[in-house]
């Protein structure tokens, strides 16, 4: 029996209501009546004075009760027999007050029904506080107390756990509530995280989004991306510790990107968008905090790039007349999911007068072989984010993304003599050997294509990849986003 | 009381952990920061000689008052100077 069990009287009847509930009000008289007959005790949410009708009130505006009773409308009836609840009713129902109280014609006055309204221990917000102060809350991360006088920001960079900006602190509350976005159990193990091989826990995924600056109902989609980098194919022990430039860049596809306001178009690889900027930080804070992936200990770039800070975005399926990146990958249009692809920084691909599709594929094409070094084929994976002016361009001439992928990888093919060692006065290239036979810049299925941008623009974009693209390396990732 | 939860592996203590000392003072430079406390300039001197003596390099610092805080401008310089900092805290 808890503390709050033994305040509540072992036999009547108990009635949990606020002032604020005009139901409650319209109930004052039927309580009071109840009162005359029996032993009735009345736990107030929000004001101690009401309803001056009935004698037995209990101030619970710290709503402990109301929270023990579990409460989520007022008013609520309760019948209590020997200390063991035995009935209940919640708003005005004429009929179940009187089958709860046993007392027949209860409020003539009264309509039939009305219903409560919300409880004020079950409001977000108060019901974090409420298992917070009751040690409820089934999160098992080991709490870390500052001092006083410490700013919690400062503290959380003094203790490693930034990226190198502000993080938010995971106080119990924004992570209880960073935890309602999904139905996942938060003590389930989502993998182990590299580098450390840490096991890593939906709480502990929660806690580095609410740090992140996740909103909940992003927290689905953070599952996705961090379920697919977990993927032993993407290999992502070797992408933090290469010394190459990459990181991983997330791909959203599905209804998702709008349920959660993803920007697709204007700027769709750059600041400002909230969904797009938090999510692929908290995959990196992730990789940071809980794999140990740190730069100059196991993170061994040379320069890294920029979107190892964050790198996510969505594609512009409304505007394309092409599949979705995530169907390349055996997801059903329509359906969200996360591709997360080991990339670096983005090079553009400027073709301002290019009116028919063969033109336009061949500047593809020449900025494409230039990835890495224009001596190494195949040289890495590449992501090729088409701008709408440019796949309008294909649109018009009827041709889908199969057929420019096909006509990507035609024009990519490069004879072995421009590879060699010394071609072009370059030393980087491949034994004289490799004269006379051809090789592609990208082995297959190492070319992807994602249609994204604002609507004015003849600029499209290559992220290119890790060099152990493929097999030997990281292979693209795509996961269901789950709620 | 500002509580938040680990993000971390847990892998290692709740509390900040102190840098590692060095395991030698060879080849290193050590900064001595007399605090503007009285006779900190004698403790200070006496490992100034000690240290020399073992043959490392020693640079002096004081703080302007033992009321405040370094300057940042002089926290920077010891930064740029010294690979560790000795200071004495009371007289």
């Amino acid at each position: 029996m808890s503390a709050h069990e033994t305040t509540l009287p072992a036999d009547g009847l108990i009635a949990v209501v606020k002032r604020d509930c005009p139901t409650c009000t319209l109930t004052a008289p039927v309580l009071a009546e109840l009162a005359a007959r029996e032993r009735l005790t009345v736990f107030t949410q929000d004001d101690p004075t009401f309803p001056e009708s009935v004698p037995a009130r209990v101030d619970d505006t710290a709503l402990d009760v109301s929270h023990h009773l579990k409460i989520e409308i007022v008013p609520t009836l309760i019948r209590r027999v020997s200390g063991r609840e035995t009935g209940r009713t919640y708003g005005w129902d004429r009929a179940e007050w009187e089958r709860v109280s046993g007392v027949a014609g209860l409020g003539a006055d009264l309509p039939a029904m009305r219903p409560g309204c919300g409880a004020l221990n079950a409001e977000p917000g108060r019901l974090e506080d409420l298992l917070i102060r009751f040690g409820q809350t089934g999160l098992s991360a080991r709490r870390v107390t500052f001092g006083e006088d410490e700013d919690e920001i400062e503290a959380m960079f003094e203790r490693g756990w930034s990226d190198g900006l502000p993080v938010v602190p995971p106080t119990e509350k924004r992570v209880l509530r960073m935890l309602a976005g999904t139905t996942r159990d938060p003590k389930e193990v989502v993998g182990l995280c590299p580098p450390n091989l840490a096991e890593l826990t939906v709480e502990k995924v929660a806690i580095n989004a609410v740090m992140a600056g996740c909103k909940p109902e992003y927290l689905p989609v953070v599952l996705a991306a961090v379920e697919a980098a977990l993927d032993p194919a993407f290999s992502l022990h070797g992408v933090l510790a290469t010394t190459m430039f990459v990181g991983p860049v997330v791909i959203v596809n599905g209804p998702v990107r709008r349920q959660i306001s993803m920007n697709a178009r204007g700027n769709a690889l750059g600041q400002g968008n909230r969904a797009n900027a938090t999510i692929g930080r908290a995959l990196q804070l992730i990789v940071r905090n809980v794999g140990g992936g740190r730069p100059q200990e196991v993170d061994r770039a040379t320069l890294g790039n920029p979107g190892k800070y964050t790198y996510c975005f969505a594609e512009d399926e409304e505007g394309s007349s092409w599949e979705p990146l995530s169907t390349d990958f055996g997801v059903a249009r329509g359906v969200s999911a996360v591709t997360v692809f080991a990339g670096f920084g983005l090079q553009g691909v400027v073709d301002q007068k290019s009116r028919d599709p063969e033109s336009l594929s061949r500047s593809m094409a020449e900025s494409l072989k230039a990835i890495h070094n224009v001596k190494l084929a195949p040289a890495c994976d590449a992501l090729l984010v088409v701008c709408p002016e440019h796949e309008r361009t294909f649109r018009q001439a009827g041709w889908s993304k199969a057929r420019l992928l096909e006509e990507l990888y035609r024009l990519c093919e490069i004879p072995g003599e421009q590879l060699v060692r010394g071609a072009r006065g370059i030393e980087e290239g491949y034994p004289p050997s490799v004269a006379g036979t051809t090789r592609n810049k990208f082995r297959p299925g190492g070319l992807l294509i994602v249609r994204a941008g604002g609507s004015a623009g003849m600029f499209s974009g290559i992220i290119g990849g890790w060099s152990g693209g493929g097999f030997a390396g990281s292979l693209p990732v795509t996961r269901e986003v789950k709620s | 009381m500002k509580v938040v939860l680990d993000p971390t592996a847990e892998r290692s203590p709740s509390s900040r952990e102190r840098l590692a000392r060095p395991e030698q003072l060879a080849g290193l430079t050590v900064g001595l920061l007399d605090i503007s406390k009285p006779r900190g300039d004698v403790f200070l001197d006496r490992l100034e000689s000690l240290l020399s003596q073992r043959g490392v390099s020693v640079k002096r610092y004081m703080k302007p008052t033992v009321a405040k805080p370094a300057p940042l401008p002089l926290r920077q310089q010891i930064v740029g100077e010294v690979d560790l900092v000795v200071e004495g805290l009371a007289d």
